[in-house]
This record gives structure tokens, sequence and C-alpha cells, in this order.
């Protein structure tokens, strides 16, 4: 209990509860929605465009948001774009973008600062050293990302269920794709601070993808990738903070224990009776 | 009254022309079936219809309602195959054109998207995930989504196929009496003779022309016949 309560006396600790409870949630949101859209890649091919980014903004010596959030959430319309038109598909655009932008930032930055702890800290994420700035993007971030799933429900789930449909009932799906786009790729900028640009997609698809295993209704899948994802941010900086463990790839872990167990859970309820 | 006229309607993918100068009209209370071999341009007349399309020349216009009052029910395809949703969402997401903000539909629309549900028979299964259900009562489940939608016109885009003959003759049936009720039907099939029985007028869209008029006077043409030798 004591240390429990000297932890909460760190204000690092409180910064990085905070913003990672707000950006796990935003992120499962999201990931609601890209993974039924069978483009949960684009959140690992923006993160590589965040790193890439990033690792040339260190560079420059320039703030890295200032940087990343404009690059990433260009990055975003173009693979949207490209995967709705264009002649390549939209996975294989991602790959081709994701190592490219990759290969360039690991190149500056090794010609550059060289692979410093800044750089790791951004392939790897540093929870613990999220500034009081951070933490009020990170936050500020996920209540905007809450207050409109919450006001434009409906036309969200009509653009994700039949995208068609909503548009010929008078639904501005493009806006709410640019709207998804924008709102991906700020996640990923400020989540990857936290996670790490390697790790922050996998918070988007598992929560998705877990409580998929066994919600039947869109509302209680949203719902519950929420509460799975803020529920392993929690355990996963338990283990970081009580156990020194790495704090991104923990939470990675607990993600991928919540996905095995509720599978689990899916495969013994489809099981006929044999009594 | 006339509701919809389609005057001298191109409609193109890339710079291929699907069908060239087009012409009808839909009437208050016309049972309007489309036919047409595969690749004919079906589809895509109604994605236009519906403000879909994208490059066209021509005119369509409406009279005495808005294109976002029609009820759409979209040819199958394999993306909802797992989507998680109950059937009340998906039904209730008829509505989200006019929808209100935050989650929680108006009052009103609940209360029509329950009669809905009511008249096609589907009170039982609002509460069942829409992934499990038949491809028939999948298929109800959009059509009562397309009403929701509608006020006035209803656009069927093959609504029967992959169905067995008796949810074939369910789905009619339910069709023939939102008919009688007044609603518009514009449907797309693939088997003219029955859906001759019921249609009041006939489109069909050939390689280099098309038909339209009473099914009376398409049953009395050699249209049929005509196209079928083309395409032999
Ligand atoms: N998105 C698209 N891009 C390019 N061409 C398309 C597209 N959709 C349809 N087409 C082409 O337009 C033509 C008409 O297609 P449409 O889907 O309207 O036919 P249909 O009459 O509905 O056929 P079916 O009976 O198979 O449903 C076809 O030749 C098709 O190849
Ligand atoms: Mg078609």
């Amino acid at each position: 209990m004591t240390a429990i309560r000297e932890l909460f006396s760190y204000s690092f600790v409180i910064y990085a509860l905070l913003g990672g409870v707000g950006i796990a949630l935003c992120a499962s949101l999201l990931g609601v929605h890209l993974v039924l859209k069978r483009f949960s890649m684009l959140g690992d091919g923006l993160s590589h465009v965040a790193f890439g980014s990033a690792a040339i903004a260190l560079a420059a010596g320039v703030a890295p948001l200032k940087i990343s959030i404009p690059v990433v959430i260009l990055a975003a319309f173009l693979l949207l774009h490209v995967s709705r038109n264009g002649k390549i598909r939209g996975d294989a655009a991602i790959a081709l973008v994701s190592s490219s932008a990759l290969a360039i930032g690991v190149i500056v930055a090794t010609l550059t600062t060289g692979m410093n702890t800044d750089i790791s800290s951004y392939m790897f994420g540093s929870i613990l050293a999220m500034s009081r700035s951070d933490t009020v993007i990170a936050v500020s971030v996920a209540v905007g990302i809450l207050l409109l799933y919450v006001l434009f429900y409906q036309k969200l789930f009509a653009t994700t269920f039949d995208e068609d449909f909503a548009a010929a009932v008078g639904v501005r799906v493009e806006g709410y794709r640019s709207l998804l786009a924008v709102l991906t790729a700020v996640t990923v900028v400020v989540g990857m601070r936290m996670m790490g640009a390697l790790l922050i997609s996998s918070i988007i698809t598992f929560p998705a993808l877990s409580a998929m295993r066994v919600c039947k209704r869109y509302r209680t899948v949203v719902i519950t990738a929420g509460i799975l994802s803020v529920v392993a941010f929690l355990i996963g900086m338990a283990f970081s903070l009580f156990l020194d463990m790495p704090a991104g790839a923990s939470i990675v872990v607990v993600n991928l224990g919540l996905f095995l167990a509720l599978s689990a859970v899916e495969f013994l309820k489809k099981r006929p009776n044999l009594s | 009254m006339t509701q919809i006229r389609v005057e001298n309607l191109t409609a193109y993918y890339e710079k291929n022309a699907v069908f060239e100068n087009l012409n009808f009209t839909v009437e208050q209370g016309d049972y309007l079936v489309i036919l047409g071999e595969n690749g004919s341009g079906k589809t895509t007349l109604m994605r236009y219809l519906l403000g879909l399309g994208i490059r066209f020349t021509g005119k369509i216009s409406y009279n005495g309602f808005s294109r976002r009052q029609i009820g759409w029910l979209p040819q199958r395809t394999e993306t909802q195959k797992d989507f998680p949703a109950d059937v009340s969402e998906v039904v209730l997401s008829g509505f989200s054109g006019k929808g209100t903000l935050g989650i929680r539909y108006r009052k009103e629309s609940r209360k029509q998207a329950a009669a809905y549900l009511k008249a096609l028979g589907l009170s039982d299964l609002k509460n069942r995930s829409f992934r499990e259900l038949s491809g028939g009562q999948q298929q109800r489940v959009l059509l009562c989504r397309a009403l929701c939608a509608a006020d006035r016109v209803l656009l069927l885009d093959e609504p029967v196929a992959g169905l067995d003959a008796p949810s074939q003759n369910e789905l009619y049936e339910t069709i023939r009496q939102l008919h009688r009720q007044g609603m518009t039907i514009l449907m797309i099939s693939h088997e003219i003779d029955r859906a001759l029985q019921d249609a009041t007028r006939v489109l069909h869209l050939g390689k280099e022309d098309f038909f339209f008029g009473s099914s009376e006077e398409y049953r009395e043409s050699d249209f049929q016949s005509r196209t079928k030798e083309e395409g032999s």
C-alpha cells in the first residue's frame, strides 16, 4: 500500500497514467472501425511514418510533434485514397510506405544524432518520460475522440456497416472517412511516445479483435473494446512499475493474454454440448 | 404523378459508357422491374438514382421528394458476413441520414422501426446477431432497413438472389404488399417470368438499346427474344 502511495506522489507516474488511459481508449475505439473495415494495417503504416518523421525532426532540432502530426495526417489521407482508387492494393501500399518511412528514419538518425536514447524511446516507447505537455495533448485528444464518437455514433455505425447505403441516405461518408483518418493519425503520433512506434498499432487492433470474440452487438463491442484496452494498459503499467518490465511491451503482452483468454471463451461457447 | 424522370442518361466507369441515352419515367405507385443480363448496368443505374454515380451526362429529376428519401436494398455483398451487430442496430441505421446527435435514435424513429419489424415478421429476431441469421432473414432485415429510409420509393437490387423457393415467395409477397400500400417499387431481377407477374412496368437494358413500357407491351414485344439471340 505504501509503495503505491509513494508511486502516486511522483508526477511522472500520474502523467503516464492519465495520458495512457486516454490513448488506450482512443486507440481501441478507432480500432473497432479500422478492424471492421479490414483496414487495421493503417495504424501500423502510420506508426512507421510517425517514427520516420520524428527522427527527421530530432535531427533538425525541432519538436517532433510539430513535424509528425501533419506528416502522418498527410500519409493517412494518401493511404486511404490509394486504397480506394489506386491501382496498388491498400495493404501493399501500406507495406511500401511503412518500410520506406522506417528506413528513412533509421538512416537520418544514424547519420545525425546516432541511434541514441531519444530515437530508441520513439521506437519502443518511454511512457514514464511523458512530460506535462505530452499528457495535456494526450488527454485532450482522448476527450475529443470520445466526444466525437458519442455525438456521431449513428453515422459512424452506418458508415462502418455499409458505406454505400450510408451515402445513399445522406450521411457524408467522405467527411467521416477523413475525420477517422485524422483521428487515427493523431492517436498514433501521440501514442508513439508512450508505446513506441513498433508497438502502437497493436493497441489499436487487439482490443477490437478481443471484444469481437465474445460480443455480438456493435455497441457492446465498442464498450468492451474500450474497457479491455484500459484494463490491459493498467495491468501492463503495473508490470512496468513493480517488476521493471518495459511498459509498451508489457501492455501488448497483456492484450495478447486477454485476446487468447477471450478466444478460449468463444471456443468453449461454440463447442456443441456433447452430454 | 411522375416521381422520377430520367433523361438521356449516359453512365461511365473510367471512359467506358455502361449504357447510353437512357430515358424513362417512374410514376407514383409503379412496380417497375429492371431486367438485363449480367453487366448490363442495372446496379449502376440504381447507384445513379441514389446519387452515388460519379460521372454521367443527362438528367435525373425527382418530383415531390428528395433522393435521400429513397430506400435501397443493395445487391448482397460479403463484407457484412462477420460484422458484429444485432438486428435492431442494422434496421435503425436506415434512419442514420436523418439521425440525431448522440447514441440513441429519436423516439419516433424507434417506434417506426418497431412497426416495420413487426410488419416483416422480424419482431422475434430483433435482438439476434445479424451475422447468425439465414440468408433469407438477412435480406428481410436489410429490406426493413430500406423501409426506414424510404418514404415513397424502394429500390431493390436482386432481393431474392440466393434464397430458397419458400423464402423467395415470402419476400415477393412482402414486396407486393408494400406496393399495394402505395410504395413505388423499382426491382432488379433475373427471373423474368416471376417478376412480370407483379410488375406494372418493365425496363430492359439491352446491349445496344433498351426497352421501356408496361408489362403487357413487354410481353407482346420481341425485345426479350431479340436480346437472347444477340447474346448467343
Ligand atoms: N466500380 C466499377 N469500376 C469499373 N467498372 C465497373 C464498376 N462497377 C461496375 N462496372 C462495370 O459496369 C458494368 C455494369 O455493371 P453493373 O454492376 O451495373 O451490372 P449489373 O447489370 O448490375 O450486373 P449483375 O446482373 O451481374 O448484377 C459492368 O461491365 C462492370 O464491369
Ligand atoms: Mg447488379
